[in-house]
């Protein structure tokens, strides 16, 4: 009776990508008339399509890590997620991150490095080529999304800092300002929000410090101005509005380590025959597909495991969750 | 004119618009679903279906279990005409709130419900709430109150279990921001207070 529907529902998405390839011919026309007579008529028109939306990033080229999948909507992507630093409910990030301001932005780099030191955003940014990857996000809590990201190699931005061979995990930190995240006024998570990478993992080149989506600068809800993407770990793994960055000998503990031990660990890599303890993680409900859409099956490292599986021979996945 | 409480024209009135009061959510949970009117659940529909039911059920659930101390503080003895339509309204959510689970969430993947009943505590308790709540509604009709008599009363205190059923399950499911569930379950306390109050008054 309710289920013959999902062929019309996917449509919203289709409608959302082609806005999103008009936007881009659109603005094109808007840079070549910005040199013409026309040009402040051009830009002002382009502005008014895209109000509410951050600025385009310049030159940002494809990347054959990513998926021909479809990508979910702007609106999906940008109205429901986790960021418990400006509240724990679904639709809370968007509601009370709008007047966050993440600029200027300085992240401390510390620790086994031969270049620590603060570095600003546009350093840190600025001397590489922007690149799209198209990532599947899965959810610890079983829905999952399809993203254009746009972000730099974490490994190309990690190297300039020159770590030493003490440095076996990266640390992550958010920013700690209950001022500006007014959901660290709670003490749901201990602040700032912490998290950890091997090495291995940091210089993965899938591992990615994302700046931007759907060609634009990152939204605030999506951890603007800078976050990681490590796509076959669960998204709590994805740190966002990330403020410092330590090498260390030992391994970090991450913030839902800490929290909640026995039901995150540290690697959080996305594996269906490792349930949450109180939820099942073999499938997901994919975001965006409607009320009558159904789960589908998660896929181990969520269908990077070509590409990162080498990383964990040896390591016992069932007791490293 | 003012109609007096209990009298047959307030029944008349009164009961008719509290079964529209009660639907007035499932209605608006419905258009949200179709997206009639440019309506919506939001990015993950079946989640936002799923918990506004429950909410909605235990929501009522609780009212249920107002009626009463509400009516000795009041003397209001009427109160306890909606008592039954109360009841049958949580007992329809939470109907609601375990189809839109297997149905729509779970896609009717038995095996996978099989298990998430026997693995997950959370949904063990919701499924023994909802059982729990089947006799007390079949035995809600005037006919049956009478043909069970003092056997009635007993029986309907099982709602005192499925309350706390329902509360734990809220609460078990929760990832980490216990504050709703700890505003539901604060909200029981004082409902069960208010009875171990009266009783020991009353003995005295």
């Amino acid at each position: 009776m309710l289920i013959k529907r999902p062929k019309d529902i996917l449509s919203s998405e289709i409608t959302d990508e082609s806005v999103y390839l008009k936007r881009r011919q659109l603005l094109m026309m808007a840079g070549i008339a910005a040199t013409g007579v026309f040009a402040g008529q051009s830009v002002v028109a382009t502005e008014a399509v895209d109000s509410g939306r951050g600025r385009v990033l310049p030159a940002v080229k494809k990347s054959h890590y990513s998926t021909s999948q479809e990508p979910n909507s702007w609106s999906d992507v940008t109205s429901y997620n986790n960021y418990y630093e400006f509240g724990t409910g679904k639709e809370d990030p968007a509601r009370n991150s709008k007047d966050f301001n993440p600029r200027p932005w300085s992240v401390a780099v510390k620790g086994a490095c031969d270049k620590p030191g603060n570095y600003n955003y546009e350093d840190l940014v600025s001397p590489h080529v922007l690149e799209e990857r198209i990532y599947r996000l899965r959810c610890v809590e079983a829905w999952s999304m399809v993203i254009p990201w746009v972000g730099i190699p974490l490994a190309s931005i990690i190297k300039r800092f020159e770590p030493n061979s003490d440095a076996k995990y990266v640390r992550f930190k958010t920013l700690h300002d209950p001022v500006r995240m007014p959901g660290q006024r709670r003490r749901t998570l201990g602040w700032p929000y912490e998290e950890g990478l091997t090495i291995e993992e940091a210089m993965h080149p899938l591992t990615l410090m994302a700046v931007g989506l759907y060609g634009r600068e990152l939204p605030n809800q999506n951890g603007a101005p800078m976050r990681l993407i490590v796509p076959w770990k669960y998204g709590f793994k994805s740190i966002k509005a990330i403020a410092q960055i330590s090498f260390t000998k030992k391994r970090p503990r991450s913030s839902w380590e800490r929290s909640i031990p026995e039901e995150y660990g540290f690697y959080a890599n996305v594996n269906p025959s490792v349930s949450h303890p109180r939820w099942s993680q073999a499938r997901e409900r994919p975001i965006g597909a409607g009320v009558f859409a159904g789960k589908k099956p998660t896929l181990m490292f969520n269908g990077y495991a070509d590409q990162v599986a080498s990383l964990y021979t040896g390591l016992d996945l069932r007791k490293n969750y | 004119m003012l109609i007096k409480p209990g009298s047959k024209s307030f029944w008349k009135l009164s009961k008719p618009l509290l079964f529209l009061i009660c639907l007035l959510p499932w209605v608006i949970l419905l258009l949200q679903a179709f997206e009639v009117m440019g309506l919506g659940l939001g990015a993950n529909p079946v989640e936002e279906l799923l918990h506004e039911l429950g909410r909605w059920g235990l929501k009522l659930l609780l009212l249920t279990l107002f009626i009463t101390p509400m009516r000795r503080w009041t003397g209001w003895n009427w109160l306890l005409g909606f008592r039954r339509m109360l009841g049958l309204f949580a007992f329809f959510y939470v109907v609601l709130h375990f189809f839109t689970y297997a149905i729509l969430d779970q896609g009717l993947d038995f095996d996978a419900i099989i298990e998430d009943i026997i693995k997950r505590p959370y949904i063990t308790l919701g499924l023994t709430g909802l059982l729990l709540l089947i006799p007390l509604a079949v035995t809600s009709t005037k006919g049956m109150m009478r043909r069970l008599g003092k056997k009635w009363q007993k029986l309907h205190r099982l709602v005192y279990v499925v309350a706390i059923v329902a509360v734990w399950h809220f609460y078990w499911q929760v990832k980490l921001d216990t504050l709703d569930a700890t505003i539901y379950a604060l909200v029981l306390m004082v409902l069960f207070a208010a009875r171990v109050y009266h009783a020991h008054s009353s003995r005295s």
